[in-house]
């Protein structure tokens, strides 16, 4: 029961803000389908419309034959909504929350409990827990749960794994795995650049225009240049001393190293940087090249570039 | 519709998981009808006088002791001079000054006519004016008892006698007349507050944005969320007419179940009201504001303490506008009264239009909002 999403001309504003630009995009049935982008590029305002809640101004979005703004009724039966801020209720149990959310959809727990088993099985323990005494972790699970337990073929999750904990948010990503492997389609945005890799395919989204559509793959593939790895003993005035250097395309911190994108003769480069940072009073200098990962790949294309 | 149901049941679990409100809720009817009954009265009980007696004669020492004697008055001091006893108003210890002019006696007995001054702290004006008349009518006494005394033969009633008698509440017993208001004061804070709250909660908290992407209907998440502050207030309701009855013997004269039928359709018009407001409102501190304005506005215009009366034409039309205003009359008329409801069909059709009209209204506005 897979179904496709097919956006076409949307666009969408805020009294003076365009949160979304002439929007195009078609998402294949079943595709785990990744959005990034940072924080106002209109990730959030494209679910809304996707799930019926607000109107677009211009444009359309069809979810196989149904259009979002005619068939609103159908669509809120075949789509999962999973908001980017906790929406359950903090003062009901987690069985409460499930049960509740089974029967607005008219549908048996009993009946569905196999599609939700997965999620669910690692709250079962809390189940006569208020939801508002769950951790972050656990909130989302008992989130996805009550977003899936109408067995959905749409799933729409908006930062489903902002604020939980590393190992919460691998385990979050592979029950979508699993979810996906059940048939549903799956659109989810996030700002982290590691789980866009985990994506079929992934949209860059800038200030509401999407700026890319590709498989991480070949995201990563189509990165031109070279990149540095630099670490010191003294990380903190590094990223404004090598800011500008002769030969850089771009600096930014990069986990606890600094990276640097060039173009030019990357042995030529790290032995430069070598000399100037030892020349500057630096220690222990470890200039390495590195393979680009999605994270430095979506840097090179958001604008405006560091020069 | 079996939707409702579901929808009923989270918002009673919810409620009787609030440890904050679920005990005001209970504790509302109790506190208000046995603080507010007695302490919202316009009798006034020891009134400071200060006596200045210029005279120091026997029928002067009467005159003041006759002030002494009533129940309204304690005499806190006794002095000759007049500025002495301004500044104890002045310094709020006093609020009358009984002023016997010298030659009291003499004038009383020879003149036949003699004069007293009395001053009063009209800071509040109608206290002043009670404790003018209460001191008025101890000189008329006093008057009548000097006229007997002085022509024994003579004396003669005045020509119109006058006997009052007060329906519905002989006593004029102030704790009679304010229950039935306080009531109303009771249902409509519940069915006010509570329910604009409870639906701008969900806004606040997001809880929203899961459900409007779920099948539910905007009739039914409204009937859901209103339904169970109309059944928590018809039952404080029950729970004041017990106290009512219990504690202050107050029997409802006309049929109880009439009085309950036209409270069930005046809190349809409040619950309209809580969710217009809640229409207007995003967070659940702009709510508590504007159904504050609401309230006020409301209860002091309602004749809970003031009569209608007594107000100026256009605040008397303006009351028609004043639910509270409608129920207050209605609820007086039929506990103490015992109106039937031939008598109060004309309000009660008032009350049910304005009832439907504001639930449709705000159904509408709030499909709009969401």
């Amino acid at each position: 029961m897979s179904i496709p999403v097919k956006i076409e001309n949307l666009e969408k504003s805020y009294e003076k803000v365009k949160a979304l630009k002439n929007i195009n995009l078609e998402i294949r049935p079943n595709e785990l389908f990744g959005f990034i982008g940072p924080d106002g590029s209109g990730k959030t305002t494209l679910f809304r419309i996707l799930t019926t809640l607000i109107l677009p101004d211009k444009g359309t979005i069809r979810l196989g034959n149904y259009d979002v703004v005619k068939d609103f009724k159908k669509i809120r039966k075949i789509t999962g909504y999973m908001p980017g801020r906790f929406s359950l209720y903090m003062d009901l149990t987690v069985e409460e929350n499930l049960m509740f959310y089974a029967r607005i959809f008219k549908v048996d727990i009993k009946e569905n409990y196999e599609l939700i088993e997965d999620v669910y099985s690692h709250i079962a323990p809390f189940r006569n827990r208020r939801a508002g005494d769950l951790s972050g972790g656990m909130k989302q699970k008992l989130a996805l749960s009550c977003a899936l337990i109408h067995k959905p073929d749409l799933l729409v999750l908006d930062e489903p794994t902002t604020g939980v904990d590393a190992v919460s948010r691998k385990e979050f990503w592979e029950l979508l795995k699993k979810m996906q492997q059940r048939g549903i389609t799956i659109l989810v945005s996030t700002p982290y650049m590691d789980e866009a890799a985990l994506c079929d395919r992934v949209a860059l989204m800038q200030t509401g225009r999407l700026m890319s559509v590709e498989k991480p793959q070949n995201i990563v593939n189509s990165f031109s240049g070279n990149i540095l790895t630099v670490k010191v003993t003294r990380m903190h005035p590094l990223l404004d001393e090598l800011t500008g250097f002769d030969g850089t395309d771009r600096v930014y911190r990069f986990g606890d190293t600094i990276h640097l994108t060039t173009r030019r003769n990357p042995e030529e480069m790290k032995e430069r940087i070598y000399h100037h940072l030892t020349e500057k009073g630096y220690q222990n200098i470890v200039v390495t090249q590195a393979e680009p990962v999605i994270e430095d790949c979506f840097l090179a294309l958001m604008e405006p570039p560091e020069k | 519709m079996r939707t409702i149901l579901y929808i009923l049941q989270k918002e009673f679990i919810q409620i009787f998981r609030d440890k904050t409100i679920l005990p005001v809720i209970f504790i509302m009817p109790i506190f208000q009808l046995l603080v507010l009954a007695y302490t919202a009265t316009f009798e006034i009980k020891n009134i400071r006088f200060i006596v200045v007696d210029h005279d120091h004669s026997s029928e002067s020492g009467k005159l003041s002791d006759k002030f002494s004697g009533s129940a309204f008055f304690t005499r806190i001091g006794q002095t000759d001079s007049y500025n002495q006893a301004i500044q104890a108003i002045k310094k709020n210890e006093a609020d009358q000054i009984l002023v016997i002019e010298p030659d009291f006696e003499k004038n009383l007995m020879k003149e036949n006519h003699a004069q007293v001054q009395v001053v009063t702290n009209a800071i509040n004006g109608s206290a002043a004016s009670l404790m003018n008349a209460y001191a008025i009518s101890i000189i008329n006494n006093f008057n009548k008892e000097i006229l007997i005394k002085k022509f024994p033969l003579h004396f003669k009633e005045m020509p119109i006698k006058l006997n009052s008698s007060f329906w519905y509440n002989p006593e004029l017993n102030y704790i009679t007349y304010m229950v039935p208001g306080i009531l109303v004061l009771l249902v409509t804070i519940i069915g006010m507050f509570l329910s604009a709250m409870n639906v701008v909660k969900e806004k606040e908290l997001g809880t929203i944005e899961q459900l409007n992407v779920t099948p539910i209907r905007k009739f039914e998440f409204i009937a859901g969320k209103l339904i169970p502050f109309w059944v928590i207030a018809m039952i404080d309701l029950l729970f004041g007419l017990l106290i009512a009855r219990l504690w202050f013997g107050i029997i409802v004269v006309g049929n109880p179940f009439l009085l309950l039928f036209v409270a069930g359709v005046y809190l349809v018009l409040v619950l309209g009201l809580g969710l217009f407001v809640s229409t207007l409102t995003n967070t659940m501190q702009q709510s508590m504001f504007i159904s504050w304005f609401f309230m006020v506005v409301f209860i002091l215009m309602s004749g809970l303490f003031t009569p209608i009366e007594s107000m100026p034409v256009w605040a008397q039309k303006l009351n028609m506008i004043n639910p509270l205003a409608y129920f207050i009359k209605i609820n007086r008329m039929i506990m103490l009264k015992g109106s039937g409801f031939i008598d109060i069909q004309r309000d009660f059709l008032i009350l049910s239009l304005y009832a439907a009209g504001m639930v449709i209204f705000s159904t509408l506005r709030y499909r709009k909002t969401a």
